[in-house]
């Protein structure tokens, strides 16, 4: 089997062999054409010599068996798998927008920019992770990007599928990865955690912020550890410039204990697309390291290296959604404002990870509240965020848990199904009034969202209890006459 | 399509819901890999139903409990000797020759197909690890085996230098079984599961795609159970049923 024996114009299974394109550590790639396949293709073939790495063919042989799998624009599109006993090879589509090195020429980038290409990639690995795969590589030779703008996730060699053997795990005893981007957890060989590729972002993001890589480049065992316990200078000691909120995100990806990254990749979406509802925290604030004896200490305990090991014993990880919560004006303070709250209560608990935003719709029909004469735009919405917090009180979330968003709209039905699809929203739930013809005939809010949610959509009512359907009483005709 | 189907213990119902899945699936052929009777209380309807089969096209190797020469007193626990002594009695002449018939291996293509291992067919031993898996391997030269006896599904392959994986996959997602490796594949139970899970299981292949999913399928676990009772085997036997244990 000898698979680097290529030339331009061989035909391979239908496909013709093109230019060679690239010449890579563990692989080529050759441009390829087929008749019935009306684009550009590329065949990746592994580079197997006589002094092969066992890696480069359990890596090739992984992504045989992960890429044909996953779907999406964040992936590229497979269309043949070539044999090991004959030829490997893989072939996908050539994405042919853009890649991130020409950025690394002109770094820093400006805040709003990282931000820009952060969201992009978070989207791109959260489509991964609801695949069932971790990418486990992610760095800027990795990411491409499609002409419509969408960030396209390559080269799987290293990732994990959760419903397919691992076999990059079970055959070699030192990590595999990219030193700067390797999370902790996967130094100490943990590959079936998705928050890893989150903590990879986060160097990304650190160093297309600050020029600088947040870890150096270690080649050492030893020196990769060092990230278990020693902080990274926190990004605006580099640059001033930076905003407090990008440095959150960026020190909240960049957590040694998993635990306390980003629980998904939509929810660090969600907060690089939305940087005024950024709760800050000490992180925000941090203007240099840690001091040396703490950093020392963290290195001499057992605490430190404790979540990687308990992760390396578990294989599910919590469920973590993003849940809208839309609350009516006119019903807030309602026993529907109750049933909703308790609801949304039931559900935390069933996902204590999860992501809540409140909502309320301002519709430009309604009336001024009971506020006589704050009836201005400006004020009507800071009253509504007020009662929404008043709203969300008893169910005492941390302030990260929670943020509260209250959107003008004409609409109310077509905002919240756009804020749904726009932040990868999981869960939407949302109260209808009691049933009525009118509504039957002209439909609720309700039913509109729940016809087109891109997610689950819990419509919470109040119980209704049958009514006496009899002749109406005496009393009632009379007074019913009266008014006429 | 072939359907793959290990460890049938006389279990009529469990058998009945997955050959109408598999047919539904779209299943070609038909892999019975041992265990045909014992433990359960429908041997003949299972071995009628089987033989038929074979008589049209299908596959089946022969499992310990089919062994009617066996010295089961030895080789198995109380309540499996128990069972193996009175499914002798049902049988009747023609089905002792069916069974009788089986053979202990079968060669497809790049498969082999047994009960056991391929080491030592006639000797029932258990791929229940890694190095179980590699006497088999080492044994023969197919590319895939395919075995029941141990209740437990699992998948478990080797590389060119010999390293050695296993890997359970999650019903109903298909694993490519690469052509640039050696595979042993361990069936779920039709009849008895073990795996903490009640339902039965079976195997589908794609020998275009290499690819092979494991289904589970519920079945009437009720019925099952009172054929148990109803025989007078064991209770033990019967409640083992709901618990997939």
């Amino acid at each position: 089997m000898r698979a680097d024996d290529l030339e331009t114009g061989m035909v391979i299974d239908g496909f013709t062999v093109g230019d060679l394109i690239h010449r890579g550590g563990m692989a080529l790639l050759w441009r390829c054409t087929h008749p019935e396949i009306p684009f550009a293709l590329l065949m990746k073939v592994p580079k197997l010599g006589e002094h092969e790495d066992p890696a480069t063919i359990v890596s090739f042989e992984m992504e045989q068996m992960i890429l044909p799998r996953i779907k999406g624009l964040h992936v590229p599109k497979t269309f043949g798998i070539g044999d090991f006993a004959k030829r490997p090879y893989v072939v996908m589509e050539e994405i042919s927008g853009p890649t991130l090195l020409p950025k690394l020429k002109n770094l820093p980038l400006p805040p709003d920019e990282v931000a820009r290409i952060g969201a992009l990639l978070a989207t791109a690995l959260d489509s991964l992770h609801r695949q069932n795969v971790i990418h486990l590589d992610i760095k800027p030779s990795n990411v491409l990007f499609r002409p419509s703008g969408e960030a396209v996730l390559i080269d799987y060699g290293l990732s994990h599928h959760s419903q397919l053997p691992d076999l990059m795990a079970e055959q070699f005893r030192l990590p595999y990865g990219t030193a700067p981007y390797m999370a902790p957890e996967q130094v100490l060989g943990v590959r079936n955690y998705r928050r890893s590729d989150i903590f990879a972002l986060g160097v990304l993001l650190y160093f297309f912020a600050t020029a600088v890589r947040p870890f150096g480049d270690p080649q050492s065992l030893k020196g990769l550890k060092e990230r278990l316990w020693r902080d990274p200078i926190p990004p605006r000691r580099w640059r001033n410039d930076i905003p407090a909120w990008l440095q959150e995100v960026i020190l909240r990806c960049l957590e040694p204990n998993p635990e306390l990254r980003y629980p998904t990749a939509a929810q660090l979406a969600f907060d690089l697309k939305n940087p005024d509802q950024i709760p800050l925290t000490a992180r925000a604030s941090k203007m240099r390291q840690d001091g040396w004896f703490t950093a020392m200490r963290r290195k001499n305990s057992a605490e430190t290296y404790a979540p990687a090991k308990k992760l390396a014993t578990q294989s599910k990880f919590a469920s973590a959604p993003i849940i809208v919560v839309a609350v009516g004006p006119k019903s807030i303070d309602g026993p529907l404002g109750v049933a909703l709250r308790d609801k949304l209560a039931n559900t935390l608990d069933a996902t204590p990870q999860a992501r809540v935003v409140a909502m309320t719709i301002l519709r430009d029909n309604d009336g001024p509240l009971d506020l006589n004469g704050l009836a201005s735009s400006g004020n009507r919405h800071v009253a509504r965020i007020v009662a929404l917090r008043h709203w969300a009180k008893p169910l005492g979330l941390r302030d990260q848990a929670i943020s509260f968003h209250v959107p003008e709209a004409a609409n109310p039905a077509e905002a919240i199904l756009e804020y749904a699809r726009a932040n990868h929203v999981d869960h939407i739930i949302m109260g209808a009034r009691a049933e009525s013809t009118i509504r039957n005939i002209l439909g609720s809010v309700s039913a509109q969202v729940a016809a087109h949610a891109p997610c689950t959509v819990t419509v919470v009512r109040q119980r209704e209890w049958p009514v006496f359907d009899g002749p109406q009483l005496l009393q009632d005709d009379a007074t019913a006459k009266a008014a006429q | 399509m072939i359907a793959f189907f290990g460890d049938i213990h006389s279990n009529l119902q469990a058998l009945e819901a997955c050959l109408e899945d598999a047919a539904h699936q779209g299943a070609s052929r038909y892999v019975f890999l041992g265990d045909f009777v014992g433990y359960g209380g429908d041997p003949v309807p299972v071995l009628t139903r089987i033989s038929q089969m074979c008589a049209s096209g299908a596959v089946a190797v022969k499992g310990n409990h089919d062994d009617m020469a066996g010295d089961f007193d030895r080789d198995m626990n109380a309540s499996a000797a128990r069972a193996a002594k009175w499914t002798r009695e049902q049988l009747s002449p023609e089905h002792r020759v069916f069974l009788d018939s089986l053979p202990l291996t079968y060669a497809d293509a790049d498969r082999l197909y047994v009960h056991g291992d391929a080491s030592e067919p006639e000797k029932w031993r258990y791929v229940s690890n890694c190095d179980g898996a590699r006497d088999s391997f080492d044994a023969c030269s197919a590319r895939i085996i395919v075995c029941g006896h141990v209740h437990q599904p699992a998948i478990y392959s080797l590389r060119a230098d010999s390293q050695l994986s296993r890997f359970v996959p999650e019903p109903d997602c298909p694993v490519p079984l690469l052509k640039s490796r050696r595979w042993h594949v361990v069936l779920p139970s039709v009849g008895q599961p073990r795996d903490d899970n009640p339902l039965s299981g079976y195997a589908l292949y794609d020998e275009a795609t290499c690819e092979i999913a494991f289904r589970r399928i519920p079945y009437d676990i009720d019925a099952a159970a009172s054929q148990i009772i109803k025989a007078g085997l064991p209770s033990g036997l019967a409640s083992r049923l709901y618990r997939g244990r």
